[in-house]
This record gives C-alpha cells, sequence and structure tokens, in this order.
C-alpha cells in the first residue's frame, strides 16, 4: 500500500543536496533505521505564501493515484504548508477539479 | 468604517446550456452582486473543462470565476440564486482577503529578514552597534 507513494511526480524535486545535510552521526536511539535525509519543505523553499484551490497543476502532484492527500511525512511539507495544501485540495474537491477517490 | 471582504466564487454551470444561456446567467448574477452593493472586480470565463467527478449525470462543466468585492450580503443573495437555479451545478465561495494579508505578511517579513542579513555581514563585527532598524518597514502590518 505504501508503495504507492514511492515514485511519484510531486511537483517539486525534493531530491537535490540542500546545505541542510543528513543528520547521520545522531545517537543510537531507533535502531535499524535507515539514516535519511532531512526533508526540506518544498513550498518554503519555493516561497510559496498562498496554495490556490485553482492551481490544479500543483495540487495534482499531491494527490496519488488514489486520489488520497500525499502525508507529510513523505512529501516533507512543513505543516503550515501542508495545512494549505490540504485545505486547497479540498476546495478544489468540492468544486470538481480534483476527485474525491479514484480507483 | 470596516474593510471591504474579498470573496472567490466559482461556480459551474451546465454543459447543455448554450452559450448565450452562459452569458444571460453570470450577467444576471453579477447584476445581483453590483445591485447589493458588491463590485464584481475579476470576472473570468475559464471554459467548460471535464468534472473530476459526474455531478448529476454530468461529465462537463462550463466553470466561471468571480472576484466579488463586498460586504458579505451580496454573498449570500448569489448563493441563494445559484441554489435556485437549476443550470448552475455547484458553487464555492471562499474569502480570500484574510488570506492574502497573511501572505503579504509573511512576505514583508521575509523581505525583511533578508535586508538584515547581508548588512550585518557586511559590517563586519557583529556586537558594535546593534545594527540600526531597516528603514522601510514601517508598514508591517499592511
Amino acid at each position: 500500500m505504501s508503495s504507492n507513494y514511492d515514485d511519484r511526480d510531486r511537483g517539486f524535486d525534493r531530491d537535490d543536496n540542500d546545505d541542510r545535510g543528513d543528520r547521520g552521526g545522531r545517537g543510537g536511539r531507533g535502531g535499524g533505521r535507515r539514516a535519511h535525509r532531512r526533508k526540506v519543505c518544498g513550498f518554503c523553499r519555493e516561497k510559496v505564501d498562498l496554495i490556490d484551490f485553482k492551481d490544479v497543476k500543483l495540487l495534482q502532484g499531491f494527490i496519488p493515484e488514489r486520489g488520497k492527500i500525499l502525508p507529510r511525512r513523505i512529501s516533507g511539507s512543513c505543516a503550515t504548508h501542508q495545512r494549505m495544501l490540504s485545505e486547497a485540495i479540498k476546495r478544489a474537491r468540492n468544486i470538481a477539479l480534483l476527485p474525491y477517490a479514484t480507483d | 468604517m470596516a474593510a471591504e471582504r474579498i470573496y472567490e466564487v466559482m461556480f459551474i454551470i451546465d454543459p447543455n446550456a448554450g452559450a448565450e444561456d452562459v452569458t444571460r446567467l453570470t450577467d444576471n448574477l453579477q447584476q445581483t452582486v453590483t445591485d447589493l452593493g458588491g463590485t464584481i472586480t475579476k470576472n473570468e470565463d475559464m471554459g467548460r473543462r471535464t468534472l473530476a467527478y459526474p455531478i448529476g449525470r454530468k461529465n462537463e462543466g462550463h466553470y466561471v470565476l468571480f472576484e466579488i468585492e463586498g460586504s458579505g450580503r451580496e454573498i449570500a443573495e448569489l448563493e441563494r440564486r445559484m441554489r435556485v437555479n437549476d443550470q448552475v451545478l455547484r458553487y464555492i465561495t471562499v474569502r480570500v482577503d484574510e488570506d492574502r494579508r497573511r501572505a503579504e505578511k509573511f512576505k514583508a517579513k521575509r523581505a525583511r529578514r533578508a535586508s538584515k542579513r547581508p548588512m550585518a555581514a557586511s559590517a563586519g563585527a557583529r556586537s558594535t552597534a546593534v545594527v540600526a532598524p531597516p528603514v522601510k518597514e514601517e508598514s508591517d502590518e499592511a
């Protein structure tokens, strides 16, 4: 199920190496976890102040096949932007710009 | 005197309606808004689009977007009219002035921070003379 999210286009390429490096050498807690790079919110980087529900192209990058909203832990958005994003997606759904569910 | 509010109203018109039906309907709706003291600042015809899901067995719709400045009373009447009208499949009203103001604030904040930082760096010693506040930032909560 979660593999659904893996390699889809998300509107931003979050993969380039920003200067906020990996927090590699942190202590042993959480043992087997893969060391992961700290994600940076794409909206913050692009300096987005407002997410518009009419911007279907942008929003589409945040709804995987199923039509659900891409969770923050995947996209790496900060709380503020995730809130704006989900609000915008819900508005877009209401006016049939985006689907509620697809299969 | 309370500031005017800004709303975005988007609605979907029945795809079976002809072009003149669409113009008549939008003109009518605009009329109701202006009659009640609102002003239409933007009237954008987004044309026919496929709906993301069928509404009332229809898979297409004609999208129209208004941007309205007003007190809020004209919105109530506008929504009532749209509810009653069978040609309007769906509508959504979003109040945007508050969000826009917030966005402005973010922008101002960022600009302020950007203008502060290089100054401090070029001044060399950061400790001496706590940098005077940047000049052009009295319009904080515009």
